[in-house]
């Protein structure tokens, strides 16, 4: 039987962070992911990790004010305070595990400007950002032995006297489920950017962890907050990363205008994302766009400039568009990138489902409420990853391991059978393709009333094709086409909640944009939507809202 | 645009072990679509039971590499219109040296374990009492070769030493040895490069192919790693290997005869006190003797072979200025 203290679900930063604390607080950890540790999407992420260094001039009260800006005054400030004050010591410490980060002539570590914020103070590699922190992350797993269920599927948590004590999960390689057994849960999973279509994220991002934490009780928060990143190529929807914007790339209009100068005065291409993607947006729809995009100019930084610094950027626009950035500008437009919403979490990680944790991009702590600003997400991993495993040694001290009973895994085993046993007939990528599109079209940069309706319409048809998805694999070795159907399953629930929250704000903030109600409502929406899954109501979600936790930063209007 | 792909295909519940089938697919696909994006076309809407890895679509998670016409591809940044022409089919395999689980799909167990081997983590004696390690931005920099690779394998699928020679470390492995040999926050240079000099598979075993830097996807080019770490462990006194006799034996036979004398290149790198190469060697000997291949005994020099000597003495005395 396999039996662990802490069973980490995902093995992205968030997970491979919290599984190096565990271990190294002496206990029994393993890290299950459906995809090697390597191959996870914080890879994905370019620009850079924002840190104020208070030993070299800046104030982490600084950073927390422009990240509370940035989320239009939704996140949570007690949550904001927590990451911004240990900020420094994780960006150090990542540092002192080996990442490569750039510097300074003085040999220390050198910075760059992102979006949301007039001070330099995001520290990065080049353009591979992501993938050079978790590659290190790994090395300290490796280092340390860590034991990873690599490729293994988790199907459902297993809850006990209303306690997470393990998961069933299926070994893709060998199609055979098992049981594994933990005191206590860190999900860990990522987020669910394949409920639309295009978007930045990986084939992976299928939102299970959401769905698994949701399906188990906990709420679902803030789910309306979708990030479209402003510089996302047509087509693909590949990212072009803000640090493009950082390091001083411009963007035009078909007309040649910097159009940001007249939309953010003073933060001009660098103000928050949800700003820069409306106004892209705004520019494309009054007919000042280039079929659907704007245009991201690098030409003046020069080609060593681009290739030293932004060196991946290059790589990216001349594989996959032929575009050289020293000569040409590339076009852009908004796209979905991030979900700030999240598994409700404290600032500890711990959900209201005793033994089960949650950080990374699953989580919602809140520390982006309506907008994350560039560089925070590889900041929220490893601040909120190492936190919940700390909570979660502690938790385990008063808590014995789960049943060992095989009641939860036979139920797995039958349902999956069935699953197995329909005759063709829904194929799971024309629901998916289906769904992913209408949410776009619903949920996009700007949405009102009937575009939401018409991507909760889209939610209920998929619900009722969902029963009717049939596996034309019938392997058990490494069959995807049973693993996708399973995804899909997370991603209908994800999409469900994200309807009904979005449908319950009747303002607009940070990333909610509503055509038919413009404005932030302080009085009536400073709070927090709350997704629950209830299977009485309507669609299986019941909406509720909490207060947002002020501390010293009152509401005010929210200026680029 | 009209493609014709041809997909090499396994099921191990099926068929045994080494056999394989094709299977074709005739499709319409956008003009700068990928290899990726075909074979995902195939799965969602043809054929739902090929498996294949695949993730962030954008060259950076390292899921996607297979052989594409013979050669070693992420197939995320490969585009269909680059490697067919019309009327042409496009052949897509595993990679090579790996074990095939399905179809498309290798086992990276052997790949990672060889990772492993090279103990792949920053071993500083101490740290600093504040802040980061203060080191030169150049020296950093210099690591991003490095560090740019995302362990995709597919130096691995296309290394010549590989396919005889299970033990050799191989290029991923020995690239990610090189990024900490030349970290100047790690304190065990000197015991990193001992141990890639003499342990069975190491630094010599490669014979400069240039394979693995042909296929890399992201410009690591490990053979020039792998040839740096020799440049690096014999400066730190790692003399006592064949490799480094085969070296020293080489420039001194081309700089005093302007040619290779083999028959004396390979007695020097076994080395004179080697008796069981030694042995070994007398026997290729006799063999070679009675094929005629025998190489001769006192070599023939090169004509003007005293200018070949000039060029060395001059590369040697510009080297210790």
């Amino acid at each position: 039987m396999y039996k662990h203290d802490v069973l980490i679900i995902g093995a992205g930063l968030a997970g491979l962070r919290a599984a190096v604390e565990a271990t190294r607080l002496g206990l029994d950890v393993a890290v299950i992911s459906k995809v090697h540790p390597v191959r996870s999407h914080s890879n994905a992420a370019q620009g850079g990790i924002n840190a104020p260094l208070t030993d070299r001039g800046d104030d982490w009260e600084g950073h927390a004010l422009d990240t509370i800006k940035g989320s239009d005054y939704l996140a949570d400030q007690d949550a904001v305070e927590i990451m911004s004050s240990e900020a420094g010591d994780a960006v150090i410490e990542l540092e002192r595990m080996g990442v490569i980060f750039s510097r300074g002539e003085d040999g220390r570590l050198g910075t760059r400007r992102f979006g949301g914020q007039l001070v330099a103070r995001t520290f990065f590699v080049g353009a591979i950002t992501g993938s050079a922190i978790l590659h290190v992350l790994y090395e300290q797993a490796l280092k340390h032995g860590l034991n990873v269920y690599e490729e293994w599927f988790v199907t459902d948590l297993i809850i006990e006297d209303g306690r997470c004590v393990g998961v069933v999960a299926l070994d893709i390689k060998t199609g055979t489920l098992h049981s594994i057994w933990a005191k206590t849960v860190i999900m860990a999973a990522g987020g669910a950017g394949r409920v639309f279509e295009p978007s930045t994220n990986a084939i992976i991002c299928t939102g299970d962890g959401l769905a698994l934490a949701w399906r188990a009780g906990v709420p679902m928060m803030d789910m309306e907050m979708v990030q479209y990143h402003p510089t996302t190529l047509a087509r693909t929807g590949i990212l072009l990363s803000e640090a493009a914007r950082g390091e001083g790339a411009h963007l035009l209009n078909s007309e040649g205008d910097r159009f940001m100068l007249k939309y953010a005065p003073q933060y001009e291409e660098l103000a928050s994302r949800d700003v820069v993607s409306r106004s892209e947006q705004t520019e494309i729809n009054e007919g000042r766009g280039i079929d659907g995009n704007v245009l991201l100019d690098l030409r003046h930084l020069g080609r060593e400039f681009i290739e030293d610094r932004l060196g991946y950027l290059q790589e990216v626009a001349v594989e996959f568009l032929g575009i050289d950035l020293a000569e040409q500008p590339v076009p852009v437009r908004p796209g979905v990138h991030y979900i700030m919403g999240g598994i409700k979490t404290d600032v500890d990680g711990a959900t209201v489902v005793p033994g089960l944790y949650a950080a990374g991009e699953c989580a919602n702590v809140s520390v982006h409420g309506a907008n994350r600003l560039g560089a925070n997400s590889l900041l929220d991993t490893v601040v909120f990853g190492r936190r919940s495993a700390v909570h979660a040694a502690e938790y385990i001290k008063s808590v014995d391991a789960g049943s060992g009973s095989d009641e939860h895994l036979n139920a797995t085993k039958a349902r999956i059978q069935s699953l197995m046993d329909r005759e063709p007939n829904e194929n799971w990528a024309a629901v998916r393709n289906y769904m992913a599109n209408e949410m776009t079209k619903g949920i996009g940069v700007f949405r009102d009333q009937a575009s939401m309706e018409g991507a909760k319409a889209a939610i209920r048809n998929v619900n009722e094709r969902m029963p009717n998805i049939a596996i034309q694999n019938k392997g058990k070795v490494f069959n995807t086409d049973l693993i996708f159907s399973l995804e899909m399953e997370f991603m209908a629930d994800v999409g469900n909640a994200i309807v009904h929250s979005a449908l319950t704000r009747k303002e607009s903030r940070g990333a909610h944009f509503r055509t038919d109600i413009t404005e932030r409502d302080d009085e009536n929406w400073l709070k927090h939507t709350l997704a629950y899954h209830d299977p009485d109501n309507e669609d299986g979600v019941r909406v509720e809202t909490s207060p947002v936790t002020i501390t010293k930063w009152e509401p005010v209007k929210r200026v680029y | 645009m009209n493609s014709k792909l041809k997909v090499s295909r396994f099921d191990p519940e099926t068929m045994g072990s080494g056999q394989r089938r094709w299977d074709e697919f005739e499709m319409d696909l956008h003009p700068s679509a990928t290899v990726l994006d075909a074979l995902i076309q195939i799965r969602e809407e043809v054929d739902g039971t090929l498996a294949l890895r695949c993730a962030c679509r954008a060259s950076i998670c390292g899921s996607c590499g297979m052989r594409v016409n013979g050669e070693a591809k992420l197939v995320c940044k490969t585009r269909i219109a680059d490697v067919t022409e019309e009327g042409t089919t496009i052949v897509i395999e595993p990679m090579g040296n790996h074990g095939i689980i399905k179809d498309l799909v290798v086992s990276l167990d052997p790949f990672f374990d060889k990772v492993r081997q090279v103990d792949p983590y920053l071993q500083p004696d101490e740290e600093p009492e504040q802040g980061e390690f203060v080191v030169n931005n150049d020296s950093m920099e210099n690591l991003l070769t490095a560090m740019n690779c995302i362990m995709c394998g597919a130096c691995v699928s296309d290394c010549t030493v590989l396919e005889v020679d299970e033990a050799f470390i191989g290029p991923a492995a020995l690239a990610k040895a090189w990024r900490f040999v030349e970290d100047p926050r790690d304190d065990q240079r000197d015991e990193r490069l001992k141990e890639l000099n003499e342990v069975e598979g190491g630094i010599w075993d490669c014979t400069r192919c240039f394979k693995c830097v042909e296929v890399c996807p992201k410009d690591v080019a490990p053979m020039d790693r792998i040839m740096e770490m020799r440049d690096m462990a014999i400066e730190a006194g790692n003399r006592n290997t064949s490799g480094y006799r085969h070296t020293e034996s080489f420039s001194k036979s081309v700089k005093k005869h302007g040619r290779l004398d083999e028959a004396r290149l390979a007695v020097e790198s076994a080395g004179y006190t080697n008796i069981p190469r030694l042995i070994d060697l007398a026997e290729i000997g006799v063999k070679s003797v009675l094929k005629g291949k025998m190489p001769p005994i006192v070599p023939h020099k090169a004509d003007e072979n005293e200018k070949i000597t000039r060029i060395f003495e001059r590369v040697e005395s510009e080297r210790n200025t």
